[in-house]
């Protein structure tokens, strides 16, 4: 720890007259073992470190201008050459007076436990041994099950350290751990894939069990599917997909989207943008979501953000510089992708306020529709902007409140705006998942199925 | 324009006494990567040059193969004793092994070629900048409805340099470019969003070219007219896919399929098919890194391979997969040149580069012509694929309505799906107009630059995901 800190400090110190430096410096441990058909296919194993140095540079009355350089090295004679890079990019931004790095607002950050000492002390070969058991297992479930392209475990150790000469230091540090498998199920020429994993902060808390029955269960269960005709009806989306649609639902509540114009919330607040069963929270202080964390990406405390009360927007995520454009202040929202990104304004732990039933009484409400079990052309068929919504699906349909038939090579579609009006039930099944959404069962009505 | 030579990233004599450490533990191949990459962006967003980035990372990762079993690890401390750290732990998986004694001898290192780009280090950065402040420019005039701007440019230099203990000595050095220009209009039925970009592996002088202001209008006039677009149809069409609409089509219908990867595996649906007809006999698939500029170009691959031109689909018959050094081994033949990795932090896979449909005879207006009820598509977003099942996905970013053979209206932005063997089995036609287009590949967690390529073709019927019935 007080090696990184001391580092971040060192490089704030540069800092010249009428300049502001923050320091941003990581440093990561890792190893994957992916196993195949009861070998180790590969075992790597890595460190690696880096700095993303930002400089400001007061230009009077115009604001300030910001450079930026990163370096994947924690060595003092890089980290000097990304302080002169960062401080001769910034000669070259436009001056802007909303520019500036975060300042120590008084919130005190909640004291999260993310670090689990079972991944740096259990040895490599036991980390081997549950991959090739996980493979195993997966094989010897189902005599369906013809393939196992991959069954892998990994992990991982983070430090973060910040620092910037308006009073910025922060310094957090977590752990996971994964089992990830994918299955390949096949009857004649039919085949399906399905795949499963559990995450946990360590060694320990990995569902073996889980994982493995979940990629069996999704790849023999659309044996058999076909392509139906188009129609209009009610979805029902999985919870890993539900997770994957706050995801996008939530970089349209950014500020930086909202303030550039690049949400179909912005001019909102206030407004009712979806039923009353809808309320969407932004909450990195539970520490059991994946992304869990007690400071963001500036060193604010991380906090609570109602963003959509019972349907109605209120809230947007702010960092420092799109809350001051947006005239408010930072909402602790602040992420980057590791040292060599610049900080922007998103979320780290999305969960819906849960209803009352979980995905098999959903179904039974529902009656007839179609069950989703995964999406494919999220990135191609998804605008956050416009809110256009159009993605590839594998599912069941919905009969008599069951699941029955297996579909696959259709589409649902609808708009965003229009899917957040027609949600019909919110799921009580909250499943924490990787990634920076929770899990739920969500129904939504009205939806354009496109087929044969 | 300055020729480009620099000494090697690792000498000689380091590099053998690292391949010999590596398989003293009974290792069969060993291989160092080594990567000196910069890189540099800028980000013009709401009328301000926002952020000017710089970036270096150096490192190397160290592969040790044992039988089925491959070990890696990678290291950002290029010195003797960084890499024989690295070393050890990639051998940690030989255990088993009895270990060799002796020492691994390299041939003489295949120097990077020389050639006469302008290195990103030589531009000025307020002459990259002003390329941004133009293209922003441009886009704002091409309509009052255009209110949001966002543009990017990013170059790259990348050397690598790749040694293994079956005498492989290579090194490459790679120069990219991009530029990109994505635009908001704001109309009375809400926003939409319009994209162009141009990105090569050349220098800077492609800006002699490519005039940013044609892209700035190109991606600005895309937005503006998806102003009045209308719903896009649900169900299946026949769609005509414009020369250089993305080529997609090819990289998720069948490219990754044939990824020798998926293909020991059994996971994919190509596999067993060498020899059998698997597209309609006008489909004439080429996988081709070597291809002047383009943006999945390299001279040598991340395995030290030298880049080919490798005929994948031959008038409908199936003639190749592709391979890298691991996967062709387990065959007993040559790797085609496509080991690819994001970064000495990665292990290398199989991965296209520039991945084309050879053009055909037919006029790209009849195409049009001789459709009396479809969907045109004038530009792709991007797509995905199961390779296992061969279902894929691609998004229309710019499309119209097709009706008594001529295009009308504009369509909001929709995926089209199909099956990959299916499709390319309905291309009833292919045109001589064929244009290249860049994009990003994104497998297994690793993203490398890749391009697509086709002249116009129409496919006779594929299910269009839409709204309106």
């Amino acid at each position: 720890m007080s090696d990184l800190v001391a580092l971040a400090e060192r490089i704030v110190a540069k800092a010249k007259a009428g300049e502001e430096i923050e320091a941003y410096v990581a440093r990561g441990h890792d190893i994957e073992v992916r196993a195949y058909d009861g070998e180790v296919e590969s075992l790597s194993s890595a460190t690696t470190g880096g700095i993303g140095v930002r400089v400001l540079v007061a230009n009077g009355s115009e604001g300030a201008r910001l450079g930026f350089a990163w370096a994947g090295s924690l060595d003092d004679e890089v980290v000097e050459s990304a302080v002169d890079e960062a401080r001769d990019n910034a000669t070259f931004a436009t001056p802007d007076p909303d520019v500036a790095f975060a300042t120590p607002d008084g919130v005190s950050a909640t004291e999260l436990d993310l670090w689990d000492p079972s991944v740096a002390d259990t040895a490599t070969d036991e980390k081997v041994a549950i991959a090739l058991e996980l493979e195993r297992r997966v094989r010897a479930a189902d005599s369906r099950v013809r393939q196992v392209s991959s069954a892998d475990y990994g992990d991982e150790r983070v430090e973060v350290a910040l620092a910037s000469t308006t009073g910025i230091r922060s310094f957090t540090q977590r752990t996971a751990a994964f089992l990830s498998v994918s299955a390949i199920a096949g009857e004649g020429s039919d085949s399906h894939t399905g795949t499963g994993f559990s995450v946990a902060r360590g060694f320990a808390g990995l569902d073996i069990d889980r994982a493995g029955v979940d990629a069996v269960e999704r790849s023999t269960r659309m044996l058999g599917a076909t392509k139906v005709p188009s129609d209009r009806l009610t979805v029902v989306f999985d919870r890993r997909v539900v997770s994957t649609l706050l995801s996008i639902i939530s970089s349209a509540l950014s500020g930086e989207a909202v303030v550039k114009g690049r949400s179909f919330f912005a001019g909102r607040m206030g407004e009712k943008v979806a039923t009353g069963s809808f309320t969407l929270v932004d909450d990195p202080t539970d520490p059991r979501a994946f992304a869990a964390a007690s400071h963001d990406a500036e060193g604010l405390a991380c906090r609570r953000t109602v963003l959509i009360d019972s349907g109605t927007l209120a809230g947007f995520l702010y960092d420092t510089v799109s809350a001051r454009r947006a005239g408010t202040s930072s909402t602790g929202s602040a992420v980057r992708g590791g040292y060599s990104g610049t900080p922007g304004a998103g979320c780290r732990a999305l969960v819906l306020q849960p209803g009352h039933h979980d995905q098999q009484a959903i179904l039974a409400v529902v009656g007839e529709g179609l069950y989703v079990q995964s999406v494919t052309g999220v990135h191609s068929g998804v605008n956050p902007v416009s809110g256009d919504f159009s993605v590839g699906v594998e599912g069941l349909m919905v009969r008599d409140g069951e699941l029955a038939e297996p579909v696959r090579e259709i589409t649902v579609a609808s708009t965003l705006q229009r899917m957040l009006q027609s949600v019909l039930h919110v799921g009580v099944d909250i499943e924490w998942l990787p990634g920076i959404a929770a899990g739920q069962t969500l129904a939504i009505g009205d939806m354009q199925l496109s087929g044969s | 324009m300055t020729p480009v030579t620099a000494p090697p990233l690792i000498d000689s004599d380091v590099l053998e006494r690292v391949l010999s450490a590596s398989l003293a533990k009974g290792g069969e191949m060993a291989e160092v990567f080594a990567e000196d990459r910069q890189i540099s962006s800028a980000i013009l967003d709401d009328r301000r040059i926002e952020e000017l980035s710089s970036g270096r990372e150096r490192g190397a990762g160290i592969r040790v193969v044992i039988g089925e079993t491959t070990g890696f690890a990678h290291t950002a401390d290029l010195t003797e004793s960084g890499l024989l750290a690295a070393a050890e732990a990639a051998a940690g998986v030989a255990r088993r092994g009895g270990g060799r004694t002796e020492s691994v001898g390299l041939p003489a290192r295949q120097s990077a070629p020389e050639h006469d780009f302008v290195l990103p280090s030589e531009v000025e950065k307020s002459a990259k900048l002003e390329l941004l402040s133009r293209a922003d420019d441009a886009a704002r005039s091409a309509g009052a409805a255009i209110t949001q701007v966002q543009v990017g440019y990013g170059d790259s230099r990348r050397r690598v340099l790749i040694a293994s203990s079956e005498g492989m000595h290579a090194e490459d050095d790679q120069i990219r470019t991009r530029f990109n220009v994505s635009c908001v209009a704001t109309g009375d039925t809400g926003m939409q969003t319009g994209f162009e970009s141009i990105a090569r592996t050349e220098g800077f002088e492609v800006f002699g070219r490519f005039a940013v202001e044609e892209i700035a209008r190109i991606a600005a006039t895309r937005a503006l007219g998806k102003l009045d677009a209308r719903p896009a149809p649900s169900g299946e069409l026949p769609v005509v896919l414009a020369g250089g609409s993305g080529g997609i089509l090819f990289h998720e219908a069948c490219g990754h399929g044939l990824e020798a990867d998926h293909i020991v595996k059994d996971a994919s649906v190509y596999v067993g098919q060498i020899g059998e007809q698997v597209a309609s006999a006008l489909v004439t698939l080429v996988d081709d890194g070597t291809v002047g500029g383009e943006w999945g170009n390299y001279t040598v691959d991340d395995e030290g391979k030298a880049a080919a031109r490798n005929v994948l689909i031959e008038n409908g018959v199936l003639t190749d997969y592709l391979w890298d050094w691991l996967r062709a081994r387990k065959e007993g033949r040559p790797s085609s040149g496509n080991g690819r990795r994001q970064s000495y932090q990665h292990l290398p896979m199989v991965r296209m580069t520039n991945t084309f449909l050879l053009a055909g005879k037919e006029n790209p207006d009849e195409l049009v012509a001789q459709t009396p009820k479809g969907v045109y598509v004038a530009k792709l977003g991007g797509g995905q694929v199961n390779t296992a099942t061969g279902d894929f996905v691609f998004g229309t970013s710019e499309a119209y309505l097709i009706e008594d053979g001529k295009i009308t209206s504009p369509l909001r932005d929709a995926n089209l799906i199909g099956n990959g063997p299916e499709v390319l089995r309905r291309i009833d036609a292919v045109a001589d107009d064929f244009a290249m287009m860049p994009g990003t590949c994104g497998k297994d967690g690793q993203s490398v630059p890749v391009g697509c390529g086709q002249a116009t073709l129409r496919i006779g019927g594929i299910t269009i995901g839409g709204t309106a019935a």
